[in-house]
């Protein structure tokens, strides 16, 4: 890159991220020929403003890479700039390598896009393990709210993707969607938070807001849906989840905890929560007297019981292991228990459900799942298997029963899940740990030893390091 | 449709199986069984399949007396199900030879029991998939007779009395007067007989999943007897049809002939990616094995797609295809009785009928064969009342 601060002698190659250094995000390194140094993004903006030097757009053409290493954004300090697409850069730049944030484009100055500190844990690989890490969010805009984070719930779609079991992750990554805390800034167009309110932030942060699905209140379906971490938002930034200190959202995809609503037990409601009640509103399991299959008694199996109980319908569970008959029964209040490998238990109940929610995201057959359907009966599938699900046509088609996929919920359902939970003392089940055993609480999620989620005390145990 | 199938993992079956089972294990136990030309008292002869080679030929049969409740029907056409070729070779494993297939028959009426007030000698009336069910479940009283549990079909099936049902490759048949359809004057008899089966098959669904709005965008997978139907269909509820099939040479037809707004050709991955999330739905109708994934994509937010074909293998559905816009998949099997009629009332004010060729029934084990290769254009209708002679 011909940066004109040592006319082209050096150049500027791209490295991967500094190891084990929290100070970093992501790195240069300028080889002089003599020295090697090192530069984190803020020094570098720093660099260039107190240099008072314009950075032309010309291509090094000793830097072979530099299209694919560098968004010309990345150096765009002066409005004179002309900037290529950031999609460009952003398609070009390749699954291990990050660039720089900088928050606007082209013409703003660095002054413009002050990003504010922030401070999380992050997985830098697909080992998953994470660790302290210091990064940035935006400054709070006219429509944002930010949120000091208290407590963030443990998504077992967090595990999936710090071990890149989805093939989507860009690294580093901070996850955690059931962010719960307490509004300390409100932009001036904001009206339905003011600071020291109680707000909550689920898996989506943005969408395009005028699309079908968007005007429709199904933000969830938008195509430019951006969810709360590992994604990129419409500035170009990625984002980051709330296993950190704060976080800075459009008020729209803010969530208001009603008072009296506890904050810990109530935050993984903001994905598992909403994933269960949007379809079993939808596909009307909440009317009073029907009976729904529950599969699965983990995070979003023992809500789904709890809402289907407040629903006033008739809940079975069906699980693999017969040691949460139990649990199921007595404490979360369903009505009835099978054991899905017990052929006959799981005859007796041939066609008596209206509708079944599967949470379960392990490889498993349905079809002895679809045998307990009543006729045009519905499975619903907010569990995520990997490997394909085996359907046999027949048990489909000889009862006209359907498969159906719900992917969490749109904002407008969200807030009233929330209200109704608050109403109806609908909370998960948690165990609350501190940031630091979030690995360890990991590999319990991976053995699905919770219950049923683990949350973690943000607030009291997430210091800088 | 014959009820059953393989599931090799998991022990599905219809309750109807272990009375079968029973009804052949007292076959084999030296109880004097009745020669199927003395089980009723009224003569009748057809065509049957005597073992899974599915080869049929002349059979002598009976049929029953006309109860109080039965219409008795001389049989003038029958259409040539895919499912009269599944059953007749047993690849269901349901299957009781010798058996006489056929499930969509039209005829005249030639006598009506005491009870009867809704038809008359001489009417012309059809027969479809069921001729029996308990009349009394919430199914039933909610007119899905086709979702009973005790559902009794027309052919290869045990019936109240214990005695197998015969279809309609015959020259006369008697059914409870419930389960028969009156046809309206202006529908040709021939050209109307593969509705029985093929059209409540497709309009039973179309009009339970809401995919019978103008305007809305319907995908037709596969262009044979129950595909080229659902384009008809499709057209007449005023909606924009796209054809989605793996062989690109029934563009033409689809569009020129059939009235398809679009064609699509599932192997083209350009085409297919084109049309991702532009349909409401979907009705699949193919029965061999292929890949769905990809047509679910085809669907938008909430779409549904509908299966009335039936795989034998099972389908392999990576679930994000479902999650990731929140569709559906859901089965159907043919119809109630009262849609039944509805579809047959709404295809004689459509002028909708089959695209059919007439054989006569020496042709049928040839048309047998031509069917499992799909080479008909694109249902046989079976010439009974002008070819079936008795042996």
């Amino acid at each position: 890159m011909a940066t004109g601060l040592s006319g082209g002698k050096g150049h500027w190659t791209r490295r991967r991220q500094r190891p084990l250094d929290a100070a970093t995000v992501c790195v240069r390194e300028k080889v002089s020929g003599e020295s090697t140094q090192w530069w984190s993004h803020e020094e570098e903006w720093e660099r260039r403003r107190s240099s008072g030097r314009q950075l032309t757009s010309a291509p090094a053409r000793s830097m072979g890479r530099r299209k694919k290493d560098f968004p010309l954004k990345y150096f765009a300090c002066s409005p004179n700039l002309t900037v290529t697409s950031s999609n460009e850069a952003l398609a070009s730049a390749s699954k291990n390598e990050r660039y720089m944030e900088n928050g606007n484009i082209a013409a703003a100055s660095p002054e413009e896009v002050r990003r504010s500190p922030a401070f999380g844990w992050a997985a830098r690989d697909t080992s998953g393990v994470l660790s302290p890490f210091t990064f940035s969010r935006r400054k709070n805009g006219e429509n944002d709210v930010t949120i000091k984070i208290l407590y963030c719930g443990i998504c077992h779609s967090d595990l999936h993707s710090v071990k890149n079991e989805w093939q989507n992750s860009v690294y580093p990554i901070v996850p955690g969607h059931e962010i719960v805390g307490v509004v300390t800034e409100v932009g001036g167009k904001v009206d339905r938070f003011k600071v020291g309110d109680h707000a909550g932030v689920g898996c989506m942060v943005n969408s395009c807001r005028s699309c079908h699905e968007c005007t429709g209140h199904q933000e969830n379906y938008c195509p430019g849906m951006i969810l709360t971490y590992n994604s990129t938002d419409a500035d170009g930034t990625v984002t980051y989840g709330g296993y950190s200190d704060s976080v800075v959202v459009e008020e729209h995809f803010a969530v208001r905890f009603p008072a009296g609503m506890p904050l810990d037990r109530g935050a993984p409601l903001l994905c598992a929560g909403i994933t269960v009640y949007s379809p079993m509103k939808r596909f009307g399991f909440d009317v009073p007297g029907k009976h729904i299959g529950v599969v699965g008694l983990g995070g979003l199996g023992h809500v789904a019981v709890k809402f289907g109980k407040a629903f006033g319908a008739k809940v079975t569970v069906i699980s693999t292991s017969p040691s949460k008959r139990q649990e199921a029964v007595e404490r979360l209040g369903a009505d009835a228990f099978l054991v899905s490998k017990d052929p006959d238990e799981m005859k007796a109940a041939w066609g008596t459900m209206d509708g079944i929610i599967n949470t379960v995201s392990a490889a498993h057959e349905v079809t002895p799942l679809l045998s307990l359907l009543k006729t045009f009966g519905q499975m619903v599938m907010v569990g995520a298997p990997e490997k394909p699900l085996e359907i046999y046509a027949f048990p489909l088609l000889l009862g006209g029963k359907s498969i159906v996929g719900s992917a969490i919920g749109g904002m407008k359902e969200t807030q009233e899940m929330i209200d109704f939970a608050a109403e109806h003392n609908v909370t998960a089940d948690i165990e609350l740990i501190s940031m630091d055993y979030v690995n360890k609480a990991m590999e319990r999620v991976a053995k699905a030893d919770v219950r049923y989620r683990f949350v973690i005390d943000i607030g009291n145990t997430l210091s800088a390091a | 449709m014959a009820v059953g199938g393989s599931c090799s993992s998991h022990e599905y079956r219809s309750p109807h199986h272990s009375d079968r089972k029973k009804a052949m294990a007292e076959l084999g136990n030296g109880k004097k069984q009745a020669s199927p030309e003395e089980v009723h008292p009224r003569k009748a002869f057809g065509w049957a399949a005597r073992d899974k080679s599915g080869v049929l030929s002349p059979f002598a049969f009976s049929r029953r007396n006309t109860g109080a409740d039965d219409v008795t029907i001389k049989i003038l056409y029958c259409g040539i199900c895919h499912s009269d070729l599944h059953t007749a070779k047993n690849e269901w494993s349901n299957a009781i030879y010798p058996m006489v297939p056929g499930h969509e028959i039209v005829g005249v009426v030639t006598e009506v029991g005491q009870n009867v007030q809704n038809f008359k000698v001489g009417e012309k009336v059809g027969v479809g998939c069921i001729v029996n069910s308990c009349l009394s479940c919430q199914n039933c009283n909610r007119d899905y007779e086709n979702y009973c549990p005790r559902i009794i079909l027309t052919y290869n099936s045990l019936d109240v009395d214990g005695t197998m049902t015969y279809g309609g490759y015959s020259n006369m048949v008697v059914v409870n007067q419930h389960f028969v359809i009156r046809f309206p004057e202006n529908l040709p008899l021939d050209k109307g007989a593969p509705l029985l089966c093929a059209g409540i098959t497709v309009y039973s669904p179309l009009k339970e999943h809401g995919l019978d709005v103008p305007g809305k965008h319907l995908g037709v997978v596969g262009l044979g007897g129950l595909g080229h139907v659902a384009v008809k269909f499709g057209k007449a509820f005023g909606m924009k049809v796209t054809v989605i099939s793996t062989s690109a040479k029934k563009e033409k037809e689809a569009i020129e002939r059939l009235g398809a707004d679009a064609f699509l050709v599932s192997s083209n991955a350009e085409q297919m990616q084109a049309a991702m999330g532009t349909m409401d739905g979907i009705i699949n109708t193919v029965s061999a094995d292929h890949s769905i994934a990809p047509l679910a994509f085809l669907l938008k937010t909430h779409g549904k797609m509908i299966m009335v074909g039936a795989p034998e293998k099972p389908l392999q559905l990576p679930i994000f295809s479902l999650i990731l816009g929140g569709k559906t998949l859901a089965g159907s099997c043919i119809g109630g009785i009262k849609a039944t009629q509805e579809m047959i009332d709404f295809a004689a004010k459509n002028n909708i009928t089959a695209d059919i060729e007439l054989i006569p029934i020496s042709y049928l084990n040839e048309a047998m064969e031509r069917l499992t290769k799909a080479d008909v254009r694109y249902r046989f209708v079976i010439d009974i009342g002008n070819s079936l002679t008795e042996a």
